[in-house]
């Protein structure tokens, strides 16, 4: 038995005239599996998503969901929902009508408690029943998060869900997220933010220029990755400067950032000489305080594979 | 994209019923401060209106019905459907229609609602209906308001044609509604124009007022002297030609042309604004309608059906120029005195007289004479002649009548003052309008008298 594929892309392709947006994805999300896109600005994924949700038809390749070819209409197959730009409000509708004219019209009972659940999920209870002209953008994604929650959706597909949330609402649209793939709903979501993503996702679509450059899970991305910068911060930062230089595969960055503080050290290294490093430092009797990624590894692999693509062009 | 050979089947993507759809669109479209005001005001301020006009000693005279406002409750309703046409049911739809896709387009919606209801035809449709519904509803306020305000305030007395001859209350009730009925094949045109504008220039506040300017540029273009076939060919011409069924006979060539061309209209332009609507690109936010499509998908077709319109009127109707000749003006003239003067008489309590027995004529010429007798101004002038039983001398009168392209004229007495030189005449039970001293008047714009 092979795994279930929620998504299966092979070879999509999409242009707006002259713009390349997608050229050749092949995507594949399972069942259950929160999977990111991220990418640059203009790298198509708001166009790949948009091709999930039926908003456009590809120009050519094939694109399964949810186990069935989707077809040439312009219309979500049964079972996905999401949204992109922003989930679609109504602001002369409170919370609550919103929920309940959507559920409405898709000939759902719309019964007071489902909303009144959806809306205590996302935790807007309190805000249910105020017009959302008034609403924040966090509250506004929220509210479209439990639009899509209504539903009872196989595929959900969000653009952005945690922009403009604050911590605590960031960690009711986690919480969500990650109780739908458990009950087996495939999410795919695209994010700028790395933090979100690796907090989410079990498997990351790095697209750029309407290319994918890497797809897989989290940890064979970090792997993948060549060297990163690290802050080093220990008792004595003159010696471990010394012992830093003299050990094989570190090279010590000075540059501005590391100048405004006198006791912290960048160094880039791979992972082995990282560890040989810290040998080292403890042999010469320096205390080790600090040894953290400048950047996630997410982040810099991102950098890295977006900036050769770019170069490649 | 290529369907993969092994499967024979696509994923199922069930769209939203249409009257479920409707049934959304109404929730957004009411739930707007806008819309519910405007409903407010449709349904209460013709009453008021009308309360207002009748504790005043003046009557809007300049129009149609409007000098009749105080004798039945019947004038308001009509009163009210000259001002509809002119300037109230057009920008009734260019708020409705011409907003219900740009709406969308300020709110950021589109995909929201797409993947909601997943079949954009059947979005289009719910919208067209629910816009449709608001505006049915505005227009029904509108006449009901009137009718009801004209009724408590005034009454149920019977109501002067535009030929001068009284309708029955039952017989005025029917021809109001008829009226009513008429107007909306051109209020069903701007909205389609309306939904066309919406779809084709998204936020544009040019797709808001379309349907408003495009009626302006309507009432414009009757102002102006235009052969009759290009008037009828306009799909406005219905907002005038309902004043055709106050006449005996109805001038029912005219309204029927008319609102044939406005569905016309309407059909066309709703298809064009479907085949629009069809071909958006719904991944693009930043899509604000595009204005080179709008010409060649929008404006192009209807101005195409404007011209075929024409060529079919031209060819269908014998009637060419003006339409207003001195044959049918003192026709029109005489007819609408004799019975005047039936009504007047009977105010004064004078000896019965009929139509028959006054054997009435008008003998109009323009520019004194001057000028060909045919077509609008404010030249023309009439000596209308009348017999009454029993006496060897035969009555004159004199009227200035000013007429406007349309067909429509003001005759305004001009003596002898016992009969047309005084607002008021003193009756046995007080003083009551004229009505000799001015009336209103229509001539058929389609020439139905054989030649030769």
């Amino acid at each position: 038995m092979g795994t279930l594929h929620a998504v299966r892309a092979r070879g999509i392709t999409k242009s707006f005239g002259d713009v390349v947006a997608l050229d050749g994805i092949d995507l594949d999300v399972t069942q259950g599996q929160i999977h990111g896109l991220v990418g640059p600005n203009g790298a198509g994924k708001t166009t790949l998503l948009g091709l999930l949700l039926g908003l456009a038809v590809a120009d050519s390749g094939d694109l399964e969901i949810l186990g069935a070819p989707v077809g040439r209409a312009l219309a979500a197959p049964d079972g996905v929902t999401g949204f992109v730009d922003g989930p679609g409000l109504y602001p002369s509708l409170t919370a609550r009508q919103n929920l309940a004219a959507l559920a409405a019209l898709r000939g759902e009972d719309g019964q007071t408690t489902d909303i009144d659940d959806v809306l205590a999920e996302v935790g807007l209870t309190d805000v249910a029943d105020d017009r959302t002209r008034g609403f924040s953008l966090g509250m506004r994604q929220r509210l479209g998060l439990a639009a899509a929650l209504l539903t009872g959706p196989r595929l959900l597909v969000l653009d952005e869900p945690a922009n403009g949330l604050d911590p605590a609402g960031k960690k009711h649209v986690h919480d969500v997220l990650n109780r739908l793939a458990e009950q087996g709903t495939a999410v795919v979501l695209s994010s700028h933010r790395m933090d979100d993503l690796e907090a989410l996702c079990s498997e990351v679509t790095i697209l750029a220029t309407g290319r994918v450059v890497f797809s897989g899970p989290l940890g064979k991305l970090a792997t993948e990755n060549r060297e990163l910068d690290y802050r080093l911060s220990t008792s004595d930062p003159d010696a471990a400067r010394r012992v830093a230089t003299d050990t094989a595969g570190i090279q010590v960055i000075d540059d501005a950032r590391t100048r405004t503080d006198g006791d912290v050290l960048v160094v880039r290294a791979l992972v082995p000489a990282l560890d040989e490093l810290v040998v080292q430092l403890v042999h010469a009797g320096v205390a080790l305080r600090e040894l953290t990624p400048v950047v996630s590894p997410l982040e810099a692999a991102f950098l890295a594979l977006t900036e050769q693509q770019e170069a490649g062009r | 994209m290529t369907a993969t050979a092994v499967h024979d089947r696509t994923a199922v993507a069930r769209p939203v019923s249409v009257p479920r759809g409707y049934r959304f669109e109404l929730v957004k479209v009411v739930s707007q401060w806008r819309i519910r005001l405007l409903v407010l005001a449709c349904w209460i301020a013709p009453a008021l209106f009308v309360v207002g006009v009748s504790q005043q000693s003046t009557l809007p005279s300049d129009t149609l019905f409007g000098r009749w406002m105080l004798a039945t409750g019947w004038a308001a309703p009509l009163v009210m459907l000259g001002f509809a046409g002119t300037w109230a049911l057009p920008l009734l739809t260019s708020l409705v229609a011409g907003d219900v896709f740009a709406s969308e387009d300020r709110l950021g919606t589109w995909r929201h609602l797409l993947v909601a209801v997943r079949s954009p035809r059947r979005i289009f449709v719910a919208k067209a209906l629910a816009s449709l519904t608001v505006i049915l509803l505005l227009v029904a306020g509108l006449a009901c308001s009137s009718t009801v305000g004209g009724l408590v305030t005034v009454g149920n007395q019977p109501l002067v044609g535009l030929d001068g001859h009284l309708l029955a209350p039952s017989d005025a009730a029917w021809n109001v509604l008829l009226a009513w009925l008429c107007v909306l094949a051109p209020t069903l045109a701007l909205a389609a124009i309306g939904l066309l504008g919406s779809v084709a220039l998204g936020r544009s506040p040019m797709g808001l007022l379309l349907p408003a300017l495009v009626a302006l540029a309507m009432q414009l273009a009757q102002m102006l002297p235009l052969p009759v076939a290009v008037r009828l060919a306009l799909p406005g011409y219905a907002f005038i030609s309902w004043n055709g069924l106050f006449t005996t006979p109805a001038q029912t060539g005219p309204l029927l042309i008319g609102i044939a061309v406005s569905l016309v209209w309407a059909v066309l332009a709703t298809v064009l604004a479907h085949l629009l609507f069809l071909r958006r690109d719904f991944t693009n936010l930043t899509y604000d309608g595009s204005g080179r499509r709008a010409i060649t998908a929008g404006a192009l077709p209807l101005a195409g059906l404007l011209a075929v319109t024409i060529a079919v009127v031209t060819v269908a109707t014998p009637s060419t120029g003006s339409g207003i000749r001195q044959d049918e003006v003192q026709r029109s003239v005489a007819t609408a005195f004799a019975h005047l003067y039936r009504l007047q008489t009977e105010q004064l309590h004078r000896p019965a007289v009929t139509e028959a027995q006054l054997r009435a004529t008008a003998a109009c010429n323009k520019g004194a004479g001057r000028l060909a007798a045919e077509g609008p101004g404010n030249d023309w002038r009439c000596v209308v002649s009348w017999h009454l039983p029993g006496v060897q001398t035969t009555g004159q009168a004199i009227y200035q009548l000013d007429f406007t392209a349309d067909g429509r004229f003001v005759a305004d007495g001009d003596g002898p003052k016992e009969v047309n030189g005084y607002f008021l005449v003193r009756t046995p039970v007080g003083d009551a309008p004229n009505p000799l001293w001015q009336f209103d008047g229509n001539v058929d714009l389609l020439d139905t008298t054989p030649k030769g």
